[in-house]
């Protein structure tokens, strides 16, 4: 598992300092990789040992050892025994915690909004991932393991997200979360109205422009949906009463989902920020029978935390983020501790590849403000998430019976001197330090190869001039996260 | 439709608190509180205002005991006192005669650092970057700027200088962005009514962004404005840029000659004054420190080339994500490096995942002198202690991040004797905590700056008591 990793980092560097030498196609990039060891059987055993556990579930294990049989956790106590063929992992002085989840990501896409409606339900973030993004492998690096990947906040309804494990180096189809339920975005406020983004010359503007379009465009979706809903109830209402020659429905993609809502088969992710516009989402899903899983962003979640906590809905924030356009400007780092002590299922989330490296240390700032206990801290980017996304029996603490999606960090992980060493999906090693530090040789030594390559040579040194170097790729048009404190990438 | 924003926003915060409104009548009003430097400013200010910027706290005599003092410039002291007389730090030591009179704040259990400094902000230049253009004096118009200085656009009454300060950030270089000469940034402390009282140095340094011949890359960063279609428009574009700047740095430079000789002998004919060469003169005669906004190597080369050709002070990297790369030039050159990106996502696909993690680590190896910084506008300089953790976390010893988020700073800026460290003689800029300042589960519990002990009280503490409670 280890060489398979080391090799698709290689492929990676090698084509992206080779900017003029042909893309391996991905059928080759497989090929390559096939030529390697095979990926560590499902069923092998791994036992980490003597490690300081952070459970999440059940407290702190000192000196404690955790065994993985086919990717799935089988044991957590002290003096675990293996069989004789596993890998053991010596944790000794090390923090076990469970792998972290992104309640908030655009990591790996290849569009993020798609703009033209207020209303996009019908299309979906999983037909744009692109799992080579190397963000995802930084993002493993900081004990990452789970993101929950949203279409953009443009559209009052947006599109469908998909919840992905960060396998990185395999398929797309590896990523997929099985099992998570589906969802979709939803966004009120600044953006879904383009308030900071103005049509291009003579276009005329989109609707909505206000806040009170936004809730007409959620409302004028929610009736046709229901309308739709009873249409296709009524046929199969005659389908089973064996009636003939039926005509079905025409199918329409666009509520398809919104009836799924309807019927509690699809988690609401509502992007947010003003207290009202929260609110009035609520008053309104409560009116079409509806819940909202979750509150994103939610700046000012804390000036209705009790309604929150009534209508069963989790927020999903940034822990301090605040002041970067006026719906932000209310927002207040006490925004966890305020909603946890509500009893609003909390998370605390990225938005962004470069902070999602980091939530360990965001998290730890919900302890700084208003007294999280450690404990309620770790939640946030562990089991509360995992909830939110439907996904709690299967990841979030260290249990028997979970999925082995583990960071290994060399220090407590609320500290901001410690890093992560390894981190593990399913039982595989996704990153782990040491492999990182020990091809460095290698890959500088096929660095300096490549640059003496002839596609590859400075003019001056009789190469052919290159194409213009541009900025990294980035996966999509960023500008609503931008605004929403993301990426400055 | 733009004009409509703020009245929306300030409607809003009418509503809900009337404290916020006297804020946005500070920020429309702020062009009138530039008074002369030592003009009363109280008259200016509302009896009301909120989060106690309207007044200025008396600088008294305070005893700090009991205190691990970590001084930062010398050892730690495990149990000592700090005295702190009329804005200064008047003695520290295990073994100091409490005066007098004095003030007396037992920190038993609790820790004393300098306050920390960050020196790649824009702070108080934007309140609310995006939607409300009224709060944001950032960029000026045009590439050349000298005359654009910061000490004229910021707004002591934000709610960014509250904000910041509790978590340990007292002090902060905050300088103009974009253009080419983007303009003069000045070193404030986050505490005074005025602009004037909140500065260390007023016109602290000449901010150029040295022209990069590129595609785009970070907005902060990229001085060509459209992508260029190809390489050789891009050079062709940046070198044109340099020879501007070179221009106006030489007319700047014989500015100044011939008002010095006119000022010698009034019988030349008097020369024609120019507030633009005249704001650069001093820089271009190298009487000033110059900061060189450059991540990639090639521009940090040439802007030290180009400092050294043009006899302008030896230039101050700001960004520097590159820097790791020619450490030991950048040692024996003797050029200093504010680090903005130890948190950034590494610049290239194949950069190592950890590279600007540990940039810094790699400069204190080499010998280079640096500071660490949140390289952010204002809103979350706060989280500076957490750029110089990972910064350790990923190699550099833990009192050197520490000293590149305090004493480095202070002496990139030429400002060691007053701020950076606890030494008799300095600034009495200190923050006293529950722990270690750069972890982000520490609790700042006392705060002094210029020897003002300040509350930790700010907006968004404001809005918590008011909320927290609610059911």
């Amino acid at each position: 598992m280890r060489i398979e990793m080391r090799r698709t980092i290689a492929i990676v560097l090698a084509l992206s300092t080779l900017s003029a030498l042909p893309v391996l196609s991905a059928s080759a990039q497989r090929a390559q990789r096939g030529n390697q060891a095979p990926a560590a059987s499902a069923q092998a055993e791994t036992l980490i040992r003597n490690a300081t556990i952070l459970t999440v579930s059940h407290g702190t294990l000192q000196n404690s050892d955790i065994l993985i049989r086919g990717g799935k956790i089988v044991g957590v106590g002290q003096n675990l025994r293996a069989s004789q063929n596993a890998r053991i992992v010596d944790a000794t002085g090390k923090y076990v915690m469970p792998g972290i989840i992104d309640c908030h990501s655009h990591s790996m896409v290849d569009a993020i909004n798609e703009t033209t409606y207020s209303v996009t339900s019908m299309v979906r973030i999983r037909d744009v991932l692109n799992p080579t993004d190397v963000d995802l492998y930084r993002e493993l690096a900081g004990g990452v393991t789970t993101l929950n990947v949203l279409h953009g906040s443009a559209n009052a309804i947006g599109g469908q997200n998909t919840v992905v494990k960060i396998k990185y180096g395999r398929p797309v189809e590896e990523f997929i979360f099985p099992g998570a339920p589906p969802g979709i975005k939803f966004a009120l406020g600044e953006n879904p109205k383009r308030t900071n983004f103005p049509s291009p010359a003579g276009q005329p503007r989109r609707y909505p422009a206000t806040r009170m379009g936004v809730e007409e465009v959620i409302r004028d979706a929610f009736t046709r949906a229901r309308d739709y809903k009873r249409t296709w109830d009524e046929y199969r209402a005659r389908l089973q009463r064996n009636e003939k020659n039926l005509i079905p429905p025409r199918r329409d993609l666009q509520l398809e989902p919104l009836v799924e809502i309807l019927e509690g088969r699809r988690l609401v992710h509502a992007h947010s920020y003003r207290a009202d516009e929260i609110l009035m989402l609520i008053q309104l899903a409560d009116e079409f029978g509806f819940k909202i899983r979750t509150f994103q962003h939610a700046l000012e979640a804390y000036k209705v935390a009790g309604e929150i906590a009534r209508h069963g809905a989790g927020a999903s924030i940034f822990v301090d983020q605040w002041g970067y356009k006026i719906e932000a400007y209310d927002a207040i780092p006490y925004n966890a501790a305020i909603l946890v002590r509500a009893g609003v299922n909390t998370s605390i989330n990225s938005d962004s590849n470069e902070r999602a490296r980091r939530l360990n240390i965001e998290a730890a700032k919900a302890m700084k403000y208003g007294g999280l206990s450690e404990e309620e801290a770790l939640k946030t980017i562990t089991m509360n998430p995992a909830w939110q996304l439907g996904i709690d029996s299967r990841v979030g603490s260290i249990d028997v019976g979970k999925d082995a999606d583990l960071a290994i960090w060399n220090g407590h992980p609320f500290s901001v001197y410690s890093r992560v060493e390894l981190t593990l999906i399913d039982g595989e090693v996704f990153f782990d330090r040491q492999q990182d530090l020990a091809r460095r040789v290698d890959l500088e030594r096929e660095r300096a190869t490549l640059e003496q390559a002839e596609p590859n040579r400075a003019p001056a040194s009789g190469g052919a001039s290159p194409p213009l170097p541009r900025g990294r790729r980035p996966a999509y048009g960023h500008d609503d996260d931008e605004l929403d404190g993301g990426n400055d990438q | 439709m733009m004009k409509a924003k703020p009245m929306r926003f300030a409607f809003r915060g009418a509503r809900m608190y009337p404290e916020s409104l006297i804020v946005i009548i500070a920020l429309v009003t702020v062009a009138a509180a530039l008074l002369p430097a030592g003009a009363p400013a109280s008259a200016q200010q509302p009896a009301a205002i909120t989060a106690q910027q309207g007044r200025s706290l008396p600088q008294g005599l305070y005893a700090i005991r009991n205190a691990r003092v970590v001084t930062v410039s010398g050892p730690v002291i495990e149990s000592g006192t700090i005295i702190v007389r009329d804005g200064k730090i008047e003695s520290v030591g295990a073994n100091v005669t409490v005066p007098a009179g004095a003030q007396e704040l037992d920190a038993r259990g609790l820790s004393v650092y300098p306050g920390m400094i960050d020196l790649g902000t824009s702070l108080g230049l934007v309140e609310i970057e995006a939607g409300a253009p009224g709060t944001v004096d950032l960029t000026e118009v045009g590439d050349m700027n000298p005359n654009a200085q910061a000490i004229f656009g910021i707004n002591p009454h934000t709610a960014h200088v509250t904000i910041t300060r509790a978590n340990g950030v007292t002090t902060v270089l905050s300088s103009p962005r974009g253009g080419i000469i983007s303009g003069q940034a000045a070193l404030i402390n986050l505490d005074g009514t005025t602009p004037r009282e909140m500065a260390v140095t007023a016109q602290a340094a000449l901010v150029i962004t040295f022209p990069r011949a590129s595609a785009g890359g970070r907005r902060d960063f990229a001085s060509t404005p459209e992508a260029a279609s190809s390489l050789n428009e891009a050079i062709t574009t940046r070198d044109r840029q340099i020879e501007q700047l070179r221009k106006l740095i030489r007319d700047a430079e014989a500015y100044g000659k011939a008002q010095d000789a006119y000022a010698r002998d009034k019988s030349l004919p008097r020369p024609e004054q120019n507030v633009v060469l005249a704001a650069l003169a001093p820089y271009a005669r190298g009487e000033r420190p110059v900061i060189m906004r450059a991540d990639r190597e090639v521009e940090i080369r040439a802007s030290i080339r180009f400092a050294d050709e043009m006899r302008l002070q030896r230039p101050i990297i700001l960004g520097g994500n590159d820097a790791w790369k020619i450490a030991t030039f950048l040692r024996e050159r003797n050029v200093s490096v504010i680090l903005t990106g130890v948190l950034d996502l590494p610049n290239r696909e194949d950069d190592y995942y950890d590279q600007l993690y540990a940039n810094a680590a790699r400069l204190s190896e080499a010998g280079v002198r640096f500071a660490i910084s949140t390289g952010d506008t204002g809103a979350q300089v706060r989280d500076l202690p957490y750029h110089a953790g990972m910064a350790a976390a990923f190699g550099l010893p833990r009192d050197e991040a520490l000293k590149a988020v305090t004493l480095y700073p202070a002496q990139i800026m030429g400002a060691a004797d007053r701020i950076g460290s606890i030494e008799p003689g300095k600034l009495a800029n200190l923050v006293i905590a529950d722990g270690d300042i750069l972890e982000a589960r520490t609790q700042i519990r006392h705060l002094f700056i210029a020897g003002r002990n300040v509350p930790l009280t700010n907006r968004q503490t404001e809005l918590y008591q008011q909320f927290k409670d609610r059911k």
